[in-house]
């Protein structure tokens, strides 16, 4: 047992659990912590506005596999995590956010700061606790770094009191914990994966749709043998992109709304489909009822309130992805004979010459998006704000490994992109990490240049300007009968609003001047933004209209 | 639409019913009724819940029920295995002698019990089934209802099956 503060109580709790960075700014409520962090091991990352902060948290934890710690003091400091939190929680990101409250005495006078964020992160949670005496440090720390990594993801809140913080105690720091609702996910069911054996063996066209719990449960290599074992087609949910690698001559890019043709036309005519770890989110089915409607599903998640909340399926199998689809794959194997019949293989190779081609059409968003993939290391992470930026690059920019293609799937966040970036390059420094951005969506945080450059974290922001909130155009153009209302932003000079914060920014006009930039980016120590003009008014196809079946899509 | 009913353990601390209950509105799931008391165990309640809907909603609401970390059990209860019973405050005002000797009458019908009793007005305790609760405030409109309480149902299974921590 140590006698310690709270807050050191908390710091040490924080070295225990292999805590290496945080992402906060302070405030008059989490102060005693932030005294205590200066005599600890862990680098603090002041950002700009606590929705970066969280961001920043949930881009590390999806680059790196770890938890991601971020910060605030009470009041308005922890109401501003909240759209990163939630964001965090819609894709089932380990987030694990402190924020500091009013002394317990003050709770609930209405003091000045004072939010209840508990009761205000009840719903974006995946557990919150508010601590009620400094001795509790320890045990909820790790209660707190267990529930957020732990089977579904998800991020955890813990709110500290001032008093908490500075109050003395005896501390006992232990190794395990129980928390007594919680228990870890079942192994898959033998009997049912036999079944999926079955029917998977017995397809005539089977398609795999793979999604972000095969990225969180690290399956992709039990994803690829599996496929390879099939001969099938995998598509994935824009979660799941890069969970096999894009270049894969059995990848077929990304489903739903704004799914790449091929994903989408396959999907439909498989006839037994096998999805794991996605949750049948609308953007990925589009008309839910008619998704897939004449294929045996079989399901595989670890979530169980996930099997048949959206969709009916055959088969619902609770499970880890990676376990799950190695005993599948064994299964299997005793069940396939000889070759798998692979008529459509060729068809596949023939509409991806077909797409893989860049075209000659100036600066189009496409084209950048795939001269960018030649530019960059296969390694290399990419982080997207919200909008056409985010479509276009699901679209276009092919992901090569399963935590290279980072994006606010579940709740859209624009803003999320650019700190998301920041918090992927501090957990792998080593690979270069691009933002894609849209004009309007940089805006929402550009303030984190200043983050990224005193802390050194440079990062590559490519905003594709189109001087709109283009995705919102272009719903007007296709469904408002092109009445623009509200969508004309006049972004300012973003190359010399990054140099103003010291980074460097370059505007390039040319197909010549985009590479030369990003080149120069690369090389650069310094974080860089480049800003280059795209037609206006260009939309993003393939699109399945809102309400639509993926069989409707229009313009491919 | 089918009525189900689950017994659930929880955690026995502030804000775990807000988290129950706000679960069912986030889920657009609507509550029939709800409540709370303390079990044997000085740590854990019980709530009892019921909802009105289809098959595939409770099923689904047990999931995400099971899946609030506060909720320690829970069990779907099958009517037929089931004693179910709500208690409900009953009071009218009553002036004259000969509609309080009918009152009493009726309230003896019911096995409910008087439990106060003033010049004007009588309240009554009432338990039982959700059923005859109604049936008996269908007949109490003849009198000059002022004030029901009800409690919401609770529920517990038949014989030695119970909802237990595993
Ligand atoms: C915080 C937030 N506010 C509003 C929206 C609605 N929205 C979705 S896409 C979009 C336009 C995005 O514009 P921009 O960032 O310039 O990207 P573009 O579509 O032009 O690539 C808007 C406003 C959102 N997703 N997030």
């Amino acid at each position: 047992m140590l006698e310690l503060s709270g807050s050191r109580a908390l710091v040490e709790a924080l070295e225990r659990e292999g805590v290496s960075v945080i992402f906060g700014l302070p405030g008059g409520a989490i102060m005693p912590v932030y005294d205590a962090l200066l005599d600890s091991g862990i680098r603090h990352i002041l950002a700009r506005h606590e929705q970066s902060a969280a961001h920043m948290a949930d881009g590390y934890a999806r680059a790196s596999g770890r938890a991601g710690v971020c910060m605030a003091t009470s009041g308005p400091g922890s109401t501003n995590l909240v759209t990163g939190i939630a964001n965090a929680y819609m894709d089932s990101s380990p987030v694990v956010a402190f924020t500091g409250q009013v002394p317990r005495a003050m709770i609930g006078r209405d003091a000045f700061q004072e939010a209840d964020i508990i009761g205000i992160t009840a719903p974006i949670t995946k557990y919150n606790y508010q601590v009620r005496s400094a001795s509790e440090i320890p045990s909820i720390v790790k209660k707190a770094f267990l529930i957020a990594t732990s089977g579904r993801p998800g991020p955890v809140l813990v709110d500290l009191p001032k008093d908490v913080q500075t109050e003395v105690a005896q501390m006992e720091f232990p190794d395990t914990v129980e928390v007594r609702g919680f228990s870890p996910p079942s192994d898959p069911d033998p009997e049912l994966l036999k079944r999926a054996a079955e029917l998977l063996a017995g397809a005539d066209a089977p398609f795999i749709l793979a999604g972000g719990g095969v990225r969180i449960s690290n399956a992709h290599l039990e994803l690829l043998r599996l496929a390879e074992l099939l001969m099938a087609p995998v598509g994935t949910t824009l979660m799941g992109k890069g969970c096999i690698r894009e270049d894969h001559p059995l990848s077929v890019g990304v489903i739903g709304m704004h799914g790449s043709p091929l994903a989408n036309t396959l999907i439909v005519k498989a006839d037994v489909l096998l999805a794991v770890g996605t949750r049948f989110a609308d953007r990925t089915t589009c008309d839910v009822k008619e998704f897939c409607k004449e294929a045996e599903i079989i399901h595989i998640d670890i979530d169980p309130a996930e099997i048949g909340k959206n969709k009916r399926v055959r088969l619902g199998i609770v499970g880890d992805a990676r376990k799950a689809l190695a005993r599948l794959t064994e299964e299997l194997a005793k069940r396939l004979k000889g070759e798998r019949p692979a008529h459509w293989y060729e068809r596949i190779k023939q509409v991806k010459a077909k797409l893989q081609n860049e075209g000659n059409d100036g600066l189009s968003a496409p084209r950048l998006l795939k001269r960018l993939r030649k530019l960059l290391p296969d390694d290399a992470i990419v982080t997207t704000e919200v909008g056409q930026n985010q479509m276009w690059a699901s679209l276009h920019f092919k992901a090569y490994g399963p935590r290279n293609f980072i994006t606010s799937g579940g709740l859209g966040t624009m803003g999320f992109g650019f700190p998301a970036a920041i918090g992927a390059k501090v957990a792998r420094p080593e690979v270069p990490v691009v933002d894609i951005a849209g004009d309007g969506s940089f805006q929402m945080t550009m303030n984190s240049l200043a983050t990224s450059v005193s802390e050194r974290i440079p990062v590559v922001v490519v905003i594709l300007n189109n001087r709109m909130l283009g995705m919102v155009a272009q719903w007007q153009r296709l469904f408002f009968r092109g009445r623009y209302s509200a969508v004309e932003i006049n972004p300012p000079d973003f190359a010399k609003i990054a140099e103003a914060y010291g980074a460097q920014g370059i505007r390039a006009e040319s197909m010549e001047e985009f590479e030369r930039a990003v080149k120069a980016a690369l090389a650069s120590d310094v974080t860089t933004v480049i800003d280059v003009p795209i037609n206006p008014e260009e939309d993003v196809f393939p699109m399945v209209p809102p309400g639509c079946k993926l069989e409707d899509m229009i313009g491919v | 639409m089918k009525t189900f009913i689950f017994g659930t353990l929880v955690e026995h601390k502030p804000g775990v019913l807000q988290k129950v209950s706000n679960m069912f509105r986030q889920r657009n799931f609507n509550i029939e009724s709800i409540t709370v008391g303390p079990t044997e165990r000085g740590d854990i309640a019980r709530m009892t819940i019921t909802m009105k809907g289809e098959e595939e909603d409770a099923v689904q609401l047990e999931k995400q029920l099971r899946k609030l970390i506060d909720v320690l059990e829970v069990k779907l209860l099958d009517p037929s295995e089931t004693v179910v019973r709500e208690l409900a405050l009953v009071k009218v005002r009553v002036e004259d002698w000969r509609a309080r000797s009918d009152l009493v009458n009726w309230a003896n019908i019911f096995r409910s019990r008087i439990v106060d009793v003033s010049p004007d007005s009588i309240m009554i305790e009432i338990t039982g089934a959700p059923s005859k609760i109604d049936a008996f405030l269908e007949l109490m409109k003849r009198f000059e209802l002022l004030e029901v309480s009800r409690t919401g149902i609770t529920a517990m299974e038949r014989g030695l099956n119970r909802i237990g921590l595993k």
